[in-house]
């Protein structure tokens, strides 16, 4: 067994996965999905307090991370999330002219608008993807956020695709399809 | 190519320029050529054998080249795209080097084959078709004759892009992720990148460690979607990260895409005009933003 700081340097299987974290099932045995929420300082993790301070009931499977801003969110961070057993991951800020730092979420708005087309491309489905603003009076927008990201999450399984990555052997390149194989003209042979 | 190897000549015997870089005939056909006295510049060539993107020369990660002074560097239209995105982004001043543009009809996939022909549909490299860049405006010289344009290939690359958004998201996850295991991170890609300017790359810090460094699919997939990702917007589509590849990634698929995406979202597309800023980095406030609930 390893140790939770070995997981956390060395990344975590399935099933090791509950030694860091607590089990993926509720004790009813159903799937909790796991999300991460990166969210700006200023706005969002406000109104998360403010849903807090409010007593809004809502769905508890969200770890949220503060930033000082949704400028400071790198893809990476959501990449990490993915490789340490999320199942979804929220990106919420300030909403457009209401950036602390003037042009944060602007910027933010276009790094994360490749990222995501991008990672559909790849086939990451888009539902385990949600971006939002959320202002500092909006508690009950971010419960909304949090619920919809969490049903999403429940609907689309655990993310097994992604975290089954690190017990995929390396490939030596000839066992898989090629991009000749997919456009059928059967040229698949390796020059 | 005479009209090419004089100007090399005069050029270095003027003392305008210390260095020519072009191509030059090799044991396994054309090849990058440094040239840095007169007497050598007959040596220089040009057809459609000459594939390399030389702007990777002058990266800042190679500073051993633009010390040896200031340099002439024979460029197709592509490869002027890399320049202008090196001037964009500040990593090269334009008054230490000199360009010479040559028309260009496509060139080969690869630089190996003997025959110096006109390239075919079946021997072009799929990036030529379509080219907007045949006759590169912003060099100090622009030499050849008017080229044909490039024959279509069989498969476009949007023709391959395409084909793969049909699929499904399982199964393109199956295919990316099939793909990204074949990866043993010996970081070509990055290598002969024009673009990939950083003198610390992300995938080399280990403090913290943001990439994995194994060789294993699941770091293999965060180093190529952020290879991808950081050159969203100032890839030329040049190919040469494909080309490079030892174990053949189609990364100008990748490229491909996100040069779509964001050119549909941000109206975006690459050019030789280094004036124009990089979309990422720039904003406008009224982006569209129907994905942010």
């Amino acid at each position: 067994m390893k140790t939770p700081d070995e997981l956390r340097t060395y990344g975590a299987t399935a099933d090791d996965r509950s030694a860091i974290d607590g089990p993926d099932a509720s004790p009813a045995g159903k799937f909790e999905p796991r999300i991460t929420a990166f969210v700006c300082n200023w706005c969002t993790y406000t109104g998360a307090d403010l849903a807090g301070t409010s007593r809004l009931h809502m769905a508890t499977n969200v770890r949220i991370i503060r930033l000082p801003c949704t400028g400071r969110i790198d893809p990476l961070f959501i990449i990490k999330a993915f490789e340490r057993g999320a199942d979804g991951v929220i990106v919420s800020g300030c909403h457009p002219a209401d950036c602390h730092y003037t042009s944060g979420n602007y910027h933010a708005r276009r790094r994360f608008t490749v990222f995501r087309e991008l990672a559909v491309f790849l086939g990451i489905d888009p539902g385990r993807l949600t971006f939002s603003w959320v202002s500092a009076s909006e508690g009950a927008k971010w419960r909304d956020v949090v619920d919809g990201a969490v049903s999403r999450a429940r609907e689309l399984g655990p993310f097994e695709g992604y975290h089954g990555l690190v017990d995929r052997p390396s490939l030596t390149g000839e066992s898989f399809a090629t991009i000749e194989d997919l456009l059928g003209d059967g040229s698949g042979e390796r020059s | 190519m005479k009209e090419l190897q004089e100007l090399a000549r005069t050029l270095l015997a003027d003392g305008e320029v210390e260095l020519v870089i072009g191509w030059e005939e090799g044991r396994r056909g054309a090849r990058p050529a440094f040239i840095t006295s007169p007497d050598d510049a007959d040596r220089l060539i040009f057809d459609a054998r000459c594939v390399h993107n030389l702007a990777t020369y002058l990266s800042p990660r190679r500073p051993q080249v633009t010390r040896l002074g200031k340099l002439a560097l024979v460029v197709k239209g592509c490869d002027v795209k890399a320049v202008a995105g090196l001037l964009r982004e500040e990593q090269l001043s334009s008054d230490r080097l000199v360009l010479i543009g040559v028309r260009c009809g496509g060139v080969f996939e690869e630089p190996a084959l003997k025959d110096p022909a006109q390239p075919t549909s079946e021997t072009v490299a799929p990036r030529c078709y379509g080219c907007d860049n045949r006759e590169p405006a912003r060099v100090a010289y622009l030499l050849g004759e008017p080229q044909p344009e490039p024959p279509m290939p069989a498969t476009t690359i949007d023709d391959r892009v395409a084909m793969l958004d049909a699929l499904s998201p399982d199964e393109r996850w199956q295919f990316w992720t099939d793909q990204f295991s074949k990866c043993v991170r010996c970081y070509a890609c990055r290598q002969v990148c024009p673009l990939c300017v950083c003198e610390q790359c992300i995938a080399d810090k280990t403090m913290p460690q943001w990439i994995e460094t194994a060789s294993h699919p699941r770091g293999n997939l965060a180093w190529n979607l952020i290879r991808a990702l950081h050159l969203a917007g100032r890839c030329v589509g040049c190919g040469e990260c494909e080309r490079f590849c030892p174990v053949d990634i189609p990364l100008s698929l990748l490229n491909r895409k996100v040069q779509q995406i964001v050119e549909e979202r941000f109206d975006y597309v690459v050019s030789d005009d280094p004036e124009r800023p990089a979309p990422i980095g720039d904003y406008r406030p009224d982006d569209q933003e129907e994905f942010i609930k």
